[in-house]
């Protein structure tokens, strides 16, 4: 009980995360660690090719082998109609290849086994005759006429192309462009990343073959809408599936789609009558699971000859892979990228983007990208810095000149977005300020006298989160609305319920700081339960950041819900009416007569002891939230580096990150968020890349070739606050879990930009490797 | 191959092929889900455990190879009851979010903090450059083992 | 992947290890640190019948110095080479390898031995080894046998041992006086293998330099001694135009492939602005040696 002078540990206070209790003492529950009896283990044997007839498969000697229980192939599954599955784009994706393999990495075969070593043993016993075609390793060649068709599955389809999407206005932008004073032009390509969570994706499928039942563990950022998806995919009754997901070593998005692996898991197990563990190793994760970005990217800016942004417009090239899955709003083909004028008060905006197949995993929105927020704050924020060179105005001049001002909001884009609030001046000067932009400045001259080559780099981001409004926004047609659901106990403790499914940001501890705040119990009196599809409302999940703006706001909204009725048993206790009952930090009191109260916890107990009449008993409530609108956190980061002319190395001397994400509710959350962000950005800008061969060979598919950054190369961050809360959020919160990805990868490569600016180098398209900042010198060197 | 291993302590026996991973023999046979499994090329530390007290990838290392040797996983960590200091540091500074490479950040901090009772920044970053983060950013992971070393030894650390 | 079956031997002492080498001879790997074969293993690129576990034979792990030999067991785990004083103090070229060696859980078991008889052309150790000038004692039941490292390496992960005999020392003239080196890697993290890596070891004699060891890492077939790059200094002023006309040599000396670590181009001017740098620190050890 909350005595007179200590504080209820709500929103605003670092409280330290309950979750880790577990975890410090090697106690998680991660999916390979769930062990039931009579589990068979599974392995899936790829394809060697990136795009090949499949003319036959002999699992004989496989299936031979002591400890093999089964082989399951295409033909199998398309016995059961599950050798092909629909994806969240409304295509479609094969679980196991039955007449071609389309990317190096896709699934041909399990092999179901009493021991993983032996199911290792078996896939090298499975024969597979295939007969090459010709691979497609970028979509400028997948959409030329004479490319081979990749989707010869599809009835009709004599072409890789996928889709062609526009927002904005096309015609108020041509105009813009036709009166610019000058144009800056970009051509940009984001390469193919990948979330690569410490933990790979898997599952324990377990199908009871007496009841039907299926209970299948799985590492999913969304187990409600998996287990839709499920339902309708597999023919299973939904109310017969139980999705638990436990706890997950990280997410980013890679734990969003179905694969696969989980499909032919569950059918094994259903075909079996026996549990059928599923985990993928690292190869498979990057070689096969939803990747990110891969935008070819063309911006042009718009400006008067002051500096002043009139128009924007990006024509892009998306490759999606072999099978179109993005994982997104069904009315975006290109995710939320609408927000590429970013920061900037633009007039007029347009945007023209094309989808095309080629012969690689598919994919495309994850890795904390908002929903392709990233490319597009990528893409602005490296005009803007080009634009300012080629104006002469510094950097961050050029930002502020532009940004919306903080008395415009709630502001409308020039592509529809509504942005909620922002005060981006503010974030900036806060930025400049903790870095000592002017001070950096001087140094760069002076360093430059000595042939240093010194860089300052900025990135103003506004991003969009938290989807969303029900008529705009879905997956497969689910609205992406999330519930929450609240008890409290008789003993004044509680139990909250959510949909969403943390994979490290706390949520057993920040949402229960969320109820803390609104009703007065403390956080650690409130069990926070999450990710079993049995115990928990409806729910879209966690990815995008949305679970503060979506799952946050239904539990503060059911927390009030829960409050209002705790109000009217208060006024029985006290005996007075309910319009004189005034409550703060959980103590219900008389107007008037400060000394009567009565606590949370006994209003808790008399709600099943001693309720009034006619009311029904109990404590508890459920809220369902349609948000209102997207929310827009923001914020300036600002970078500092050297590069070594001889070697192309650069490092980061310094490296600063204003965040407003609106109200903080743990702000230790809330910076360890930010830290991961921008050790993720800086991995994407200096070395992580997916590419593929000419053979269509994907590199890129482990560690030794997706290059992470260790404690040692990655940056010490300075992080600062500006809060600028949503007004249209119950708690004012935006949430922040992407903000750094986002932001972060435009603020180092404009700062190794800037280094090499004299030297005339105006674009390296990332990773920046040393040997191509070298190279970039080099060439530039030779156009002098 | 019969084996025994003493484990946080306590010697098991087990019988196992030459083949089997020493972190399948910490994870399946004697049941120790602590240690986690990150890639499959050596390259993320996830596994680390302490062999002898010296951290070591347990994803290359052979089970037999661990034979009359002392293992110590996360699940060592406590004595009597209490928290190692590692253990307390990285709760109190949020030096986990998913908890997957905590195991094997906390087991090579404690290794740290015993050799060097003050390391510095750098020290502890090329001390743990073995080990994979996704989530942290290594800041408070940082943060936390230079905390744990100043609980272990009353010093004050410089940043 | 996880690797395939194999018998596994425990050596306690050394002509056991030597007996079961003969025994099995092509079919049979040596395990020390492992932290090059288990990988390999795990990958299937690798699947000995049978595996000879060599970590508990005694008196292979003592770095020890002579009056005329510096002499490492092959034993020595790289986490020891870069804590010894004595390499610190007389081996600078060691001392600075040593701690650049993929990452710290690696260095804790990986052995100089293991290292050096695996070849790896991306190896750091066997470079350092031959800028020093080592040799490589290779033991058999039958005996042994002293092969200089430039004779030993052969090819790609390929050495002239034989499938019954064991690296069990590497042998390094002993420092002379006003000796100086040291080693420039370039790697895109830690643990990744070397985009580019350089050793040089210098030793002066009355203002002029006496010997000079230039070896590359990560440029070639094999680690590569840039033999003229070294015959252009022996004899010569320490002049940083000496230096530079050394790098030039060893890049023109070196087989780079253009690769995810960048152009051939881009690692040939690296080696000349390592071979440069190293040399100039070498120079400055030396002198104040």
């Amino acid at each position: 009980m909350a005595s007179d002078t200590e504080q209820i540990r709500g929103l605003g206070h670092s409280v330290r995360r309950v979750e880790d209790d577990r975890f410090i003492r090697g106690k998680g529950t991660y999916v390979d660690d769930v062990k039931l009896p009579g589990m068979l283990h599974m392995a899936i044997l790829r394809s060697p090719y990136a795009h090949a007839k499949i003319n036959g498969i002999d699992a004989s000697r496989a299936q031979a082998l002591d400890g093999v229980v089964a082989v399951v192939t295409g033909e199998l599954m398309a016995q059961h109609n599950l050798a092909w599955m629909p994806t969240p784009s409304y295509d479609t994706q094969a679980v196991l290849a039955t007449d071609k393999v389309r990317f190096q990495g896709q699934e041909v075969a399990a092999v179901i086994a009493e021991d993983p070593y032996v199911a290792k043993d078996a896939l090298e016993l499975i024969d597979v005759d295939y007969e090459p075609l010709e691979p497609i390793v970028t979509p400028q060649r997948a959409l030329e006429p004479d490319a081979p068709v990749i989707r010869t599955d599809k009835e009709g389809k004599t072409d890789n192309h996928i889709y062609d999407w526009e927002t904005g206005d096309r015609e108020a932008t041509d105009r813009a462009f036709a009166e610019a004073d000058k144009v800056v032009s970009l051509d940009t390509f984001y390469p193919r990343c990948h979330p690569s969570p410490l933990e790979t994706c898997g599952c324990v499928a377990d199908v009871n073959p007496a009841t039907g039942q299926a209970t299948i563990w799985m590492t999913s950022q969304a187990p409600h809408a998996i287990r839709t998806v499920f339902a309708l995919v597999a023919g299973l009754p939904e109310e017969k599936i139980r999705i638990i997901s436990p706890d997950i070593g990280g997410g980013f998005g890679n734990k969003v789609p179905v694969y696969p692996g989980y499909v032919v898991a569950t059918a094994a197990s259903l075909l079996l009558g026996r549990p059928v563990k599923w985990i993928e190793e690292r190869t498979e994760n990057l070689i096969s699971t939803g990747f990110a970005r891969d935008f070819h990217m063309h911006g042009e800016l718009a400006l008067k000859a002051d500096g002043t942004m009139t128009g924007l417009r990006v024509s892009l090239l998306a490759d999606e892979g072999a099978f179109h899955a993005d994982a997104q709003p069904s009315k975006f083909k290109v995710g939320l990228f609408g927000i590429v004028s970013g920061s900037y008060d633009l007039p007029a905006a347009h945007v023209a983007a094309t989808g095309a197949y080629t012969n690689k995993a598919p994919g495309g929105v994850a890795y904390r990208c908002s929903f392709r927020v990233t490319e597009a704050s990528y893409l602005i924020e490296r005009l803007v810095q080009n634009a300012a060179y080629e104006l002469g105005i510094d950097p961050a001049e050029l930002r502020k000149k532009n940004f919306v001002p903080k008395d415009r909001f709630p502001y409308e884009s020039a592509t529809g977005f509504v942005y909620d609030s922002g005060d981006y001046q503010a974030a900036m000067d806060l930025a400049l300020e903790k870095i000592g932009y002017a001070e950096l400045r001087k140094e760069q001259e002076e360093a430059r006298a000595q042939g240093k080559l010194y860089g300052i780099g900025l990135a103003s981001f506004t991003e969009v989160v938290g989807a969303g409004p029900h008529h705009q926004y879905d997956i497969l047609g689910l609205a992406m609305n999330d519930g929450a659901e609240l008890r409290i106990h008789p003993t004044g403790k509680a139990i909250l319920k959510i949909s969403v499914q943390t994979q490290g940001q706390g949520h057993e501890t920040t949402f229960a700081q969320i109820v803390a705040e609104e009703i007065g119990i403390q956080p650690e009196d409130i069990k926070v339960m999450h990710g079993d599809t049995d115990n928990t409302p409806y729910g879209l999940g966690t990815y995008a950041s949305r679970s503060t703006p979506v799952s946050g706001a239904a539990t503060a909204m059911v927390t009030r819900r829960v409050r209002e009725k705790a109000m009217k048993i208060a006024a029985h206790l006290l005996e007075v009416s309910e319009e004189d009952v005034e409550f703060h930090a959980g103590t219900f009191s008389v107007r008037g007569a400060p000394d009567r109260t009565k606590t949370i916890q006994d209003v808790a107990l008399a709600a099943y002891t001693n309720f009034p009449d006619g009311m029904e008993p109990g404590l508890e409530a459920v809220y369902y939230y349609d948000p209102p609108n997207l929310t827009f956190p923001f914020g300036t980061y600002a970078v500092a580096v050297e590069v070594d002319p001889d070697t192309g190395v650069w490092e980061v001397r310094r490296m600063v990150a204003v965040d407003d994400c609106g109200v903080r509710i743990n702000p230790m959350i809330v910076e360890g968020q930010i830290h991961g962000g921008l050790t993720e950005g800086y991995g994407i800008a200096a070395m992580e890349l997916i590419t593929f061969d000419e053979d269509g060979n994907c590199i890129g598919a482990n560690f030794t070739d997706y290059l992470l950054p260790t404690a040692v190369e990655t940056p010490r961050f300075e992080l600062g606050e500006t809060v600028t809360p949503s007004p249209h959020h119950p708690i004012g919160a935006k949430g922040v879990g992407e903000s750094a990805t986002v932001g972060s990868p435009a603020a180092y490569v404009n700062a190794v930009i800037d280094a090499l600016r004299p030297l005339g180098v105006t674009n390296i398209d990332m990773p920046l490797t040393s040997a191509k900042v070298w190279q970039a010198i080099q060439d530039a060197k030779a156009l002098a | 191959m019969e084996i025994t291993v003493t484990v946080n302590g306590v010697e098991r026996t087990a019988d196992v092929e030459p083949r089997l991973l020493l972190v399948h023999l910490i994870r399946e046979v004697f049941g120790l889900t602590g240690t986690h499994i990150g890639c499959d090329t050596s390259g993320c530390g996830a596994c680390t455990v302490l062999l002898d007290g010296t951290p070591v990838k347990s994803c290359t290392m052979f089970g037999v190879q661990a034979d009359g040797r002392a293992i110590t996983t996360v699940e060592g960590l406590m004595q009597d009851g209490e928290l190692h200091p590692v253990q307390a540091a990285f709760k109190e500074h949020h030096g986990l979010q998913c908890g997957y490479c905590t195991p094997g950040m906390m087991l090579v901090g404690a290794a740290l903090i015993q050799d060097n009772p003050m390391p510095s920044d750098d020290e502890v970053r090329v001390a743990i450059s073995g080990n994979i983060c996704r989530c942290t950013g290594y800041m408070n992971i940082v943060k936390a083992i230079q905390a744990a070393a100043q609980a272990s030894s009353g010093a004050t650390v410089d940043a | 992947m996880l690797p395939s079956r194999f018998e596994y031997h425990r050596a306690e002492t050394l002509d056991e290890a030597l007996s079961l080498l003969a025994e099995h001879g092509d079919d049979a790997k040596v395990l020390a640190g492992g932290q090059s074969l288990i990988p390999m293993m795990k990958l299937r690129f690798a699947y000995p019948g049978h595996l000879v576990d060599v970590n508990r034979i005694p008196g292979l792990d003592g770095i020890e110095e002579t009056d005329d030999t510096l002499t490492i067991g092959a034993l020595v785990r790289h986490r020891a080479l870069a804590s010894s004083e004595l390499l610190r103090a007389r081996y600078p070229t060691v001392a600075a390898a040593a701690p650049q060696i993929a990452d710290p859980l690696v260095r804790n078991l990986g052995t100089i031995g293991g290292s050096i008889a695996h070849a790896d052309p991306a190896g750091d150790l066997a470079s350092v080894m031959l800028a020093l000038g080592a040799s490589v004692v290779l033991r058999s039941s039958g005996g042994e046998r002293i092969v200089p490292i430039s004779e030993f390496l052969v090819d790609t992960f390929t050495t002239s041992i034989e499938p019954d005999e064991m690296l069990t020392q590497i042998r390094v003239p002993a420092a002379p006086p006003r000796s100086g080196g040291t080693y420039l890697k370039l790697e895109r993290k830690v643990g990744d293998w070397a985009t580019v890596g350089v050793a040089v070891s210098l030793t002066l004699s009355n203002g002029s330099i006496g010997r000079a060891g230039i070896a590359l890492t990560g440029v070639d077939l094999k680690n590569l001694q840039a033999t003229e790059a070294e015959a252009s200094l022996a004899g010569a002023e320490p002049t940083d135009d000496a230096f530079e006309q050394a790098g030039r040599l060893a890049a023109a000396a070196a087989n780079p492939v253009s690769d995810v670590r960048g152009p051939a181009e881009y690692k040939r001017h690296v080696i000349e602005v390592f071979v440069r740098r190293g040399l100039a620190q070498a120079r400055d050890m030396a002198g104040a040696a």
